[in-house]
C-alpha cells in the first residue's frame, strides 16, 4: 500500500464548471505537480481533497483511507498551504500559532520558531500587516511545522519572488529526504517543477490531460519546426496546436509520430513542460 | 566524486548520469565497495527529482556496475576485470581514431604519426 493519494473517478459539478471524472494517483516519497491554466479545476480538486468541497461521485483515499470519513486521522498528518490566506487578520503571528498548533498532535514548536527565522517572520506582527508573500510564508511555517506526511500546496509560489522561490524548492528537496513524505504542489509556473517533481498531473477544462513520471512525458514529446507546405492534413493530424504563421510553424509531437517527418527538414527541440501545457491546450 | 548536469545536452538528465558515474568506474575513480550518496540525497544535491536519480542508479544495477544493500545503501559492485578492461580498450581506439582524424585532417603521414606515438608513449615511461 504505497499510494498516498488515491483519487478515482471523481465528478463535481458547479454551474458553468464540471470537473469530469477525474483519476490519479501519488506514491508515498515522491512530488507530483499538478498544472493547468488558471480556472482548470486545480483548486477544485484540491478543496475535494481536503473535503473542503462535497463530491458528487467517484472516491478519493489519502493514506488508505476514505477521505471524509477519516477526515481527522487524515488532516492531522497533511500540511496544507492555500493560495488565500485563511488566518484571523486580527491576530498577531504567534497568537494564530497558538490556536493552530493544538489541532496537531505532533505539532513541533522548535521547528516552527526556525522556519519563523529562515523566513523573516516575527511573533508580534499581526497578520494583517503582513504582505502577500510573507502571508504565505508564514502558512508554509505552518504547513512544515506539525511532521507532515503529506504536503499538499496549492500555488503556493504565486506571491513569491524568484529568491524566495528557490528557497522554497530546497526546503521541500530537504521535506523528500524522507522517503515516507509526499508531495502535491499546484502551480503555474511551471519552471519551479521543471525539476524537483517527479511526477506531473496536468488538468484542463476540469479533466485530465495526463498524469505520469516528469521524465517520460518529456521524453516523449519534441517540439517540431519547419516549413508550412509540409503539413498536409494528414500531418497536421498527427500533431498538437500547430501554430502556423508566414515563416512555417511550429507544433508539440509525439515521438512515436514522429517518423511521418522523415523525409522532410524539420528543427526538433526538446519541451518544457511550460510549452507542453500550452500545446496541448491548444490541441 | 563530481557529476555535472548540461541543460543543454541532448541526452536526457538519467543518462548523463549514469554515463559519468560509468565513466568513474572504469577508470577506477570510484573503486569496488565504494559507497555512493543515497538516490535522494543526490537529487537534492543536483537539484533534480527523485525518479531521475532513481533510474540512473537502476540502469547501473542492471548493468551490474551497482549493488544496492537494502537497509544500507548503494555500492560499486565487484566488477568483472575483462569487461572492465574490455571497456576500457574501447576507450583507447575511440581517442586513437581521433587522434588518426585530426592527423588526416592536417595532412599528416602514416610514420609521422607514429612516431609521435611512440615518443609520447616513451615520455609517459
Amino acid at each position: 500500500m504505497n499510494k498516498i493519494i488515491e483519487i478515482n473517478g471523481v465528478t463535481k459539478e458547479f454551474e458553468g464548471f464540471k470537473l469530469d471524472n477525474i483519476s490519479f494517483g501519488l506514491e508515498k516519497g515522491y512530488i507530483m505537480g499538478f498544472i493547468g491554466p488558471n480556472g482548470a479545476g486545480k483548486t477544485t480538486t484540491i478543496r475535494l481533497i481536503m473535503n473542503l468541497l462535497k463530491k458528487d461521485s467517484g472516491d478519493i483515499k489519502i493514506f488508505g483511507m476514505d477521505n471524509s470519513k477519516d477526515e481527522v486521522a487524515i488532516k492531522d498528518r497533511i500540511g496544507f498551504v492555500y493560495e488565500e490566506s485563511y488566518f484571523y487578520e486580527h491576530l498577531t503571528v504567534k497568537k494564530m500559532k497558538d490556536i493552530i498548533a493544538p489541532f496537531y498532535s505532533r505539532w513541533d514548536d522548535e521547528k516552527f520558531d526556525e522556519y519563523c527565522s529562515v523566513f523573516g517572520l516575527l511573533p508580534n506582527k499581526k497578520i494583517r500587516d503582513l504582505s502577500k508573500g510573507t502571508k504565505m510564508k508564514f502558512s508554509l511555517a505552518v504547513a512544515l511545522s506539525h511532521n507532515a506526511e503529506l504536503l499538499i500546496l496549492d500555488e503556493p509560489t504565486s506571491g513569491l519572488d524568484p529568491v524566495f522561490r528557490d528557497k522554497l524548492m530546497d526546503i521541500l528537496r530537504e521535506e523528500i529526504q524522507d522517503e515516507n513524505k509526499s508531495i502535491l504542489f499546484s502551480t503555474h509556473i511551471t519552471s519551479d517543477l521543471e525539476k524537483i517533481a517527479d511526477y506531473i498531473t496536468f488538468i484542463n477544462n476540469g479533466r485530465i490531460v495526463f498524469s505520469d513520471q516528469k521524465d517520460v512525458l518529456l521524453e516523449n514529446y519534441k517540439i517540431i519546426k519547419g516549413d508550412s507546405g509540409i503539413l498536409t492534413g494528414e500531418i497536421k493530424s498527427e500533431l498538437l496546436g500547430v501554430k502556423e504563421n508566414r515563416f512555417g510553424f511550429e507544433a508539440l509531437c509525439n515521438v512515436e509520430k514522429q517518423n511521418v517527418f522523415s523525409q522532410f527538414e524539420i528543427v526538433t527541440e526538446k519541451p518544457t513542460l511550460e510549452q507542453m501545457m500550452v500545446y496541448m491546450q491548444n490541441k | 566524486m563530481k557529476i555535472i548536469i548540461k541543460n543543454s545536452s541532448p541526452d536526457p538528465i538519467y543518462k548523463q548520469i549514469s554515463d559519468q558515474l560509468r565513466g568513474m568506474m572504469i577508470t577506477g575513480e570510484l573503486k569496488e565497495g565504494d559507497a555512493l550518496p543515497s538516490i535522494r540525497n543526490l537529487a537534492k544535491d543536483l537539484r533534480i527529482s527523485v525518479i531521475t536519480t532513481k533510474r540512473s542508479y537502476e540502469d547501473l544495477e542492471r548493468e551490474g556496475f551497482l549493488e544496492t544493500v537494502g537497509g544500507k545503501g548503494t555500492f560499486v559492485a565487484h566488477q568483472n576485470k575483462e569487461f572492465i578492461k574490455e571497456q576500457k580498450l574501447k576507450i583507447i581506439e575511440n581517442r586513437l581514431s581521433e587522434a588518426v582524424d585530426e592527423a588526416k585532417m592536417l595532412g599528416l603521414k602514416k610514420s609521422e604519426l607514429r612516431e609521435m606515438l611512440d615518443a609520447l608513449y616513451e615520455e609517459v615511461l
